[in-house]
């Protein structure tokens, strides 16, 4: 008898890749329902301003226009709600589902038209005259707070103020050695998946049941949210989810335009379809990160920090979405990063402006605060005269101290990192970078006359966030295995990961497994896909429900083979006797044709866990351009347990390559009456394969988690939280300027200004 | 604008006598008139080469192109790569190397990789580096799809 497979720490190919090779994914631009109208959005050309008329005759008048909307025909429905971190003093500045008396940003919804086809409802669009007084715009979120303007409630434009803060941070100043002062900035950039947004409604009268196509990342919440705003009950509201065009936290949350189509569709009986265009996408959907952060610590002789004491200014943009406070309280939640930090205090101003307004993005608040910290680390290694690993490794919490209470709280849990040894991934990523002789190779090059320089960035993640995740499995009556979860795909290989992780627990081959994800018909209740959560919860709960069902099998099964269930095994999809070799085994479809064979499992977890890396940079500065090339990088990353260790590197890999655009090349620029300039991918640049640079990934599993049975963290967002951050350190050491690089992205522009007055 | 022209669009060889406006692009009349939803259209601008279709051979972006230039042309897509069961080495390739996370830019680069090398098989890995990054992912970050592309090259030569 051969040994059972194994799949859970090998690199099996992915499940997903058959049918996308072929040209064959749904993604939502590819369905399509009889008789349907394409819906287009007319959108805000102003900043700021007051709605005076919308005139749609013309538009009205051509053949094939059957209706336009305008904030009139849906002031019945609420604006939309949060989904996460909603504090009750951001509701009145959450965005209707069509402009009501002001726009407010380039882009904002003010009509919609519903024609025959997507050429004409375009022609149709340009046709509606939209006539707004125009006000001053607000473009800037650090200078002095402004009116906000809205119908009956008297309101700034600072939203709130958020703090969190720990230990004695006056007394922390009070008795330093010394204080190092930083003011840093990181750029407006945003996760644009290569699949832009898109919604198809169809309202079934039969079933009564409003259908939703082109969902993505939550649909479980957008199912009930959406059930709400419509005022229908959630089982006659139903998402599915189809193929994905990645996410990066950005697509999937309930935005206007989803609404529009759902109320649309209700009311012409109609299937309604809205595809967005590229320029639609760059001013419409989510941006993120923009922040300044004014940052002090204060340290000791050695450089050890005594207190970390942060004020920082958030640019959410002209309303709060979904994700209301959770891109600043994240930032103010994970800033102290691996460190003993004793005394800490964050006071986050949450600012709009009249811009595109904000949502996460892979690594939301860690990209911006981890850029912040690592500076601040750089600036006192300088100040103390050590170098840049040194000054980490006097300050990193040491393995003894896990579990380590932070005393902060985000995303309503405590955070405690679970596991971790940050000093021995050190180690291991300086000597993955070769570092000592990397410091000797670019010291001669810089001898040369080459600006060139390493730089190095630590962090630490959170993942799995909960709080439960269900999972049913049931084995078909002809021996495949479905798993229903209620977790969604953006592309990172979700069927494969669960596959693998259900195939071992049960004892089957991963290829047999179907997985289930992003249908609210086919479970009732689901979290999906965000915050590094899906291994991790739904993972746990899969290996629940697979070792639950695997009992539940063999009991059944030494009934009918005459056997004790403990001398039974399920090897292959065959039910096999362990101590004898003699008696005949029992394929499970044999079983499953008796018996109905499904289990069902519930993760529950009020913890996050945190996986932890290093990453190391090497950058080159072109003196006459003010370009920069990452000429190496390496990354460690400790994910306590790699399910399939190729998709946690092609997450690290895809992760450093946003990381790259958002430090380098990738930002929402406004002129001053804040008309977007960044509109078409000539003008928002992302990396392309020249600029991505060749990776040494090394992936540990030295801190499994201890909050679930296979020791699993999160693999997304590590490969994007520090390359800001690394990637400005490099900087640093190739223009041989300590603290020179406070502001993202360094564009050639910005480089070659900060190289003139040198 | 609206008129409509008469036009043949041989896609993967398979005739489709379609009715286009003369402003319709070559990416919506495949997608929409002719049903082969595998190119993808990601900035209608020509950047991200989401779109990419082999036409007479060459790598174009589709949705810079108006179905009626394409008309009488030979115009292959991703479905048409694949031979009955077995992939084309560079679908292969992909698969092996983990070339591919969402999928969506997957077509584009599929055909922009099988034209060129189609047309130049011996091209160093330089230019097919050059050649590459004429196309957007968000996804991979690029190095597996560079591998997948070298080794399905290595692949097709051998042939």
């Amino acid at each position: 008898m051969t040994a059972p497979a194994k799949f859970v720490g090998r690199s099996v190919p992915r499940l997903e890749d058959r049918l996308l090779l072929l040209g064959q994914g749904r993604f939502a631009a590819d369905i399509n329902f009889p008789g349907q109208w394409t819906m287009r959005v007319v959108r805000s050309p102003v900043a700021h301003g007051k709605i005076l008329s919308i005139d749609a005759h013309a538009a009205l008048a051509l053949p094939g226009v059957h209706a336009v909307w305008t904030h009139r025909d849906v002031a019945h429905l609420p604006p939309i709600p949060f989904r996460l971190t909603g504090l009750k003093t951001l509701e009145p500045y959450r965005q209707p589902v069509l402009a009501n008396e002001f726009v407010r940003y380039v882009g904002e919804p003010v009509a919609v038209v519903f024609a025959e086809n997507a050429y004409l409802a375009e022609d149709a669009a340009d046709l509606i005259e939209v006539s707004i007084e125009e006000r001053r715009a607000t473009l800037l979120a650090t200078e002095h707070p402004d009116l906000y303007e809205h119908p009956y409630e008297k309101l700034t434009t600072e939203a709130s103020v958020l703090q969190k803060a720990y230990g004695d941070i006056d007394a922390a100043f009070r008795g330093a050695h010394a204080v190092v002062a930083l003011e840093l900035s990181i750029g407006r950039h945003s996760g644009v998946p290569l699949e832009t947004r898109g919604a198809i409604a169809r309202y079934d009268e039969a079933r009564d049941v409003l259908e939703l196509h082109g969902a993505a990342k939550v649909p479980h919440w957008n199912r009930d949210t959406l059930a709400q705003m419509l005022g229908r009950t959630r089982a006659s509201v139903q998402l599915y989810e189809g193929h994905v065009g990645g996410g990066f936290g950005i697509r999937g949350e309930i935005y206007p335009e989803d609404v529009l189509v759902g109320a649309a569709a209700l009311f012409f009986r109609k299937a309604i379809k809205w595809i967005e265009d590229r320029r639609e996408h760059l001013i419409a959907a989510n941006h993120s990160r923009e922040q300044t952060h004014r940052v002090r610590a204060a340290i000791d002789a050695q450089g050890r920090i005594l207190g970390i004491d942060d004020e920082f200014f958030h640019d959410n943009g002209a309303y709060m979405r979904t994700h209301a406070a959770t891109v600043p309280d994240l930032a103010a939640a994970m800033l102290p990063g691996p460190y003993r930090v004793p005394a800490y205090r964050a006071v986050g101003h949450i600012r709009l402006t009249n811009k595109t307004p904000c949502g996460t993005y892979r690594a939301p608040g860690r990209y911006e605060s981890t850029f912040v910290r690592e500076r601040l680390l750089d600036a006192i290694a300088t100040k103390v005269g050590v170098d840049k690993a040194e000054i980490r490794r006097r300050n990193l919490i040491g393995k003894s101290a896990m579990p380590y209470a932070l005393g902060l709280d985000t995303l309503g849990t405590k955070i405690v990192y679970d596991s971790g040894d940050y000093s021995g991934l050190l180690d291991k990523a300086l000597a993955l970078a070769d570092w000592q002789n990397l410091q000797q190779e670019l010291h001669r090059r810089r001898q040369s006359g080459e600006k060139v320089g390493a730089g190095l960035a630590m962090f630490v993640e959170k993942s799995g966030l909960g709080p439960f995740d269900t999972v049913r499995i049931e084995v078909k009556s002809d021996g495949s295995v479905e798993v229903v979860t209620g977790v969604a795909s953006i592309g990172q290989g979700v069927e494969t990961a669960m596959a693998q992780i259900c195939a071992d627990a049960l004892g089957v081959n991963y290829s047999d497994i179907k997985v289930i994800h992003g249908q609210t018909a086919r479970i009732d209740k689901g979290m999906g896909a965000f915050a590094s959560r899906v291994t991790v919860m739904c993972g746990e709960a899969t290996r629940m429900a697979a070792a639950k069902l695997r009992d539940h099998l063999l009991l059944l099964a030494a009934e009918l083979m005459q056997s004790k269930k403990d001398d039974l095994d399920i090897r292959d999809g065959q039910i096999v006797r362990l101590k004898s070799s003699s008696g005949p085994s029992m394929p499970l479809a044999e079983l499953a044709r008796q018996h109905p064979l499904t289990a069902e499992a519930t993760f529950e977890s009020s913890h996050m866990v945190y996986p932890y890396g290093v990453h190391i940079a090497v950058a080159r500065v072109d003196a006459d351009t003010g370009g920069v090339t990452v000429e190496r990088y390496a990354i460690a990353y400790d994910v306590g347990r790699a399910v399939n260790p190729k998709l946690v590197e092609g997450q690290i890999a895809g992760g450093l390559a946003q990381g790259i655009g958002g430090a380098l090349l990738e930002e929402f620029l406004y002129d001053d009456a804040g008309e977007p300039l960044s509109v078409t991918f000539a003008d928002y640049l992302m990396p392309t394969a020249r600029e991505v640079p060749e990776l040494s990934i090394l992936v540990t599993e030295d801190a499994p988690s201890p909050l679930n049975t296979l020791g699993l963290k999160g693999a997304g967002e590590g490969g994007a939280n520090p390359v800001g951050a690394a990637i400005a350190s490099a900087i640093d050491d190739a223009l041989q300027c300590p603290g020179a690089i406070t502001r993202l992205p360094v564009t050639p522009q910005r480089l070659k200004a900060l190289l003139a007055v040198r | 604008m609206t008129d409509k022209t008469n036009i043949t669009l041989t896609i993967n060889g398979r005739t489709h006598a379609v009715a286009v406006e003369p402003r319709r692009t070559l990416a919506d009349a495949i997608r929409e008139d002719c049903g082969q939803t595998g190119t993808h259209i990601g900035c209608e601008h020509g950047v991200c080469g989401a779109c990419t279709v082999l036409v007479d051979g060459e790598p174009v972006r589709s949705c810079l192109m108006f179905a009626v230039q394409a008309n009488g042309k030979k115009i292959r897509t991703v479905e048409g790569l694949a031979d009955g069961d077995t992939l084309h080495p560079m679908q292969q390739a992909f698969m092996d190397h983990h070339g591919l996370q969402c999928g969506f830019c997957t077509p584009g680069f599929l055909m922009l990789a099988v034209g060129v090398l189609e047309r130049e098989p011996d091209m160093s890995d330089e230019d097919l580096l050059d050649v590459l990054s004429s196309n957007l992912c968000r996804c991979t970050g690029y190095q597996n799809i560079i591998k997948a592309v070298r080794a399905a090259a290595k692949e097709m030569r051998g042939k």
